[in-house]
């Protein structure tokens, strides 16, 4: 199925974060943003909710810090006791080292792996690259166009008076 | 930009003389019941001492270790801000800008903790630091000490003295050299005040990483003589550090809940809170390393230290053993750890008041097992000695805060700190 937008280029930031705030305001909906390099206070002019990793990060280091702990405390413990230097089985100041890695490694695992599935990023997951120059030097508002909904000629206008430098449209294959 | 400048109310300022007041009260009211029902107590328990009661202290002991305390706290909180605005100097920080008048101001204790700090080590030396009895040197005593007297080269009084007039010269130097440049900025602008400011910072950094190891050796590790650790400068660095952080971040909260500091916002205080979080899980980090190692090899000669606090002197320092590492990390681990958190002042100014109290207990626990030890207590000399140096230290520090504006209006980063965004 084939998408078609219509792309807004602008070459100043702060042009940039006017456009995005009055173009939502008109009540047009804002497909996606590219930009060469990231643009502080875009999440909240974009309205983009925080990110809901860290909870997922919470939720990863608290299963690697119990799997941690099950782990050397049923090995030492229960399933193969052994004294070693004298100390109790299961003594707890002798696992915090490994607990604290394990949930680090869980934790962060964990962010990485749930970031990979929420994207879709896999390999082969194709980039649409709407503006090549949005890697360069311009930044690239992507709008979506209905066909029979979207009035192209009052969307061109409210980008260019909102300074975009050109107005592109531009199909993409989904 | 315009200038903000704090003013301190006489009824205020009333307020601290009060507090000064009513610690000088608890204090000898502590005293007084101390010298008088201290001795009765130790007739009705006799020899039943030994086996279990309360060690009998002198109310002087109990006092100097209280001063001692205190006055290491509280200068350690003070050096802390001096060091803050150094490190921000040395890193070229924009962020920090507005709040950086605070951490300035704490240094103004300096030369009170550095005048008090001779003073109480002259009249108290024998009751917080064993090893400054003469006998201990004395190969035809029979209290001779080998251990102590192959440590008289470092460990002696004149050299002990020197050092610590040492180091306050060079810290209170420093300090009123970098304010110097602060109020010549103020005056002039320009930014040749801001890269002499950078130069001083980075000599004053060398000076603080060898000062505050030594002086931490001197000042506290010293008080258990026989004993040693190779971490314990970064441990007591630890302490100082983030009851300094917390003691800038609480102060922040209350100026701008009193209507000052109006350019920080929730980014500024968000930074701080990380500050604050940060280096609670570092200041555990370093207490977990120092404990681990010792239990793990368990030498006897090492693990006494960590066994006269947890089960030795009649499990005595157990309760303040564990209420430390649940104040000063499962605490603000746990409050801190969400974004909101940070930056919600009410949370901020919850943990770092558990902070302040939490290192404070921290100070307790490394200095009066090695001295009082059964005999340590939390009374009226411990809540009357500390309140009198806070009232001190809050005169000291809010007169500094009034010395010039809040807002460093010609500094070169102003303009970044206002915009901070994270």
């Amino acid at each position: 199925m084939n998408k078609k937008f219509v792309l807004g280029i602008y070459d100043d930031e702060d042009v940039l974060l006017h456009a995005i705030e009055n173009v939502r305001a008109a009540g047009t909906k804002i497909y996606d943003v590219f930009s060469p390099y990231p643009v502080h206070g875009i999440d909240d002019v974009l309205g983009i909710k925080r990110s809901r990793l860290p909870i997922v990060a919470f939720f990863g280091g608290l299963t690697g810090m119990s799997f941690a702990l099950w782990m050397q405390i049923w090995m030492l413990g229960f399933d193969w006791p052994m004294i070693i230097g004298g100390k109790p089985h299961i003594a707890l100041p002798a696992f915090i080292p490994v607990t604290f890695e394990l949930t680090v490694l869980f934790a962060a695992f964990s962010m990485v792996i749930t970031f990979f599935i929420v994207s879709k990023l896999k390999p082969s997951f194709k980039v649409n690259v709407f503006d090549k120059r949005s890697t360069d030097d311009k930044f690239v508002m992507a709008i979506e166009v209905k066909d029979g909904v979207t009035d192209m000629n009052a969307l061109n206008n409210l980008l260019r008076t909102n300074g975009a430098i050109e107005v592109n449209e531009k199909e993409v294959v989904k | 930009m315009t200038e903000e400048r704090l003013i301190i109310s006489r009824k205020t300022n009333n307020k601290f003389f009060l507090m000064i007041a009513v610690g000088v009260i608890l204090l000898i009211a502590g005293i007084i019941t101390m010298a008088a029902g201290g001795g009765a107590e130790h007739h009705a328990e006799g020899h039943g001492a030994a086996a279990g009661g309360h060690e009998a202290v002198s109310w002087t002991k109990r006092l100097f270790m209280n001063l001692w305390l205190n006055n290491v706290y509280f200068t350690g909180i003070s050096l802390i801000g001096l060091f803050f605005v150094a490190v921000q100097y040395v890193a070229y920080a924009g962020w920090s800008v507005l709040i950086k008048r605070i951490p300035m101001a704490l240094g103004y204790f300096l030369p009170i903790g550095g005048i008090l700090m001779v003073l109480i080590f002259l009249f108290g030396s024998h009751d917080i630091f064993h090893w400054t009895h003469e006998y201990l040197y004395d190969v035809n005593d029979p209290r001779f000490d080998p251990i102590i007297n192959g440590k008289s080269g470092y460990l002696n009084t004149p050299f002990f003295l020197i050092r610590m007039v040492l180091y306050f010269a060079l810290w209170i130097g420093f300090f009123y050299w970098l304010r110097k440049q602060m109020e010549g900025e103020d005056l002039n602008g320009g930014t040749t005040y801001y890269h002499k400011s950078i130069r001083i910072s980075a000599m004053f950094l060398v000076v603080f990483g060898i000062t505050s190891s030594t002086s931490a050796w001197d000042w506290v590790l010293s008080i258990d003589t026989h004993w040693f650790s190779t971490m314990f400068g970064w441990y007591v660095f630890a302490s100082w550090f983030i009851a300094g952080l917390a003691a800038m971040t609480l102060t922040v909260i209350i100026l701008k809940e009193n209507g000052y500091l109006k350019m920080v916002n929730a980014n500024h205080i968000h930074d701080l809170g990380k500050f604050v979080f940060a280096f609670s899980i570092f200041w555990t980090y370093i207490w977990f390393s120092q404990f681990m190692l010792y239990w793990y090899a368990n030498i006897p000669e090492e693990a006494i230290y960590y066994l006269d606090r947890l089960g030795g002197n009649n499990g005595h320092y157990k309760w303040i053993f564990f209420t430390n590492l649940i104040i000063n990390f499962a605490f603000p681990f746990l409050v801190l750890m969400t974004r909101d958190a940070k930056r919600q002042m009410i949370m901020l100014k919850l943990v770092t008041i558990a902070i302040l109290i939490g290192h404070w207990l921290d100070f307790y626990l490394m200095m009066m097992p090695g001295t009082l030890r059964t005999g340590a207590g939390i009374g009226f000399i411990e809540i009357g000695t500390t309140l009198t140096f806070l009232g001190v230290f809050l005169l000291a520090f809010t007169k500094g805060l009034t010395k010039s504006s809040l807002v460093p209006v010609n500094h070169p980063f102003l303009e970044e700190s206002i915009h901070h965004h994270v």
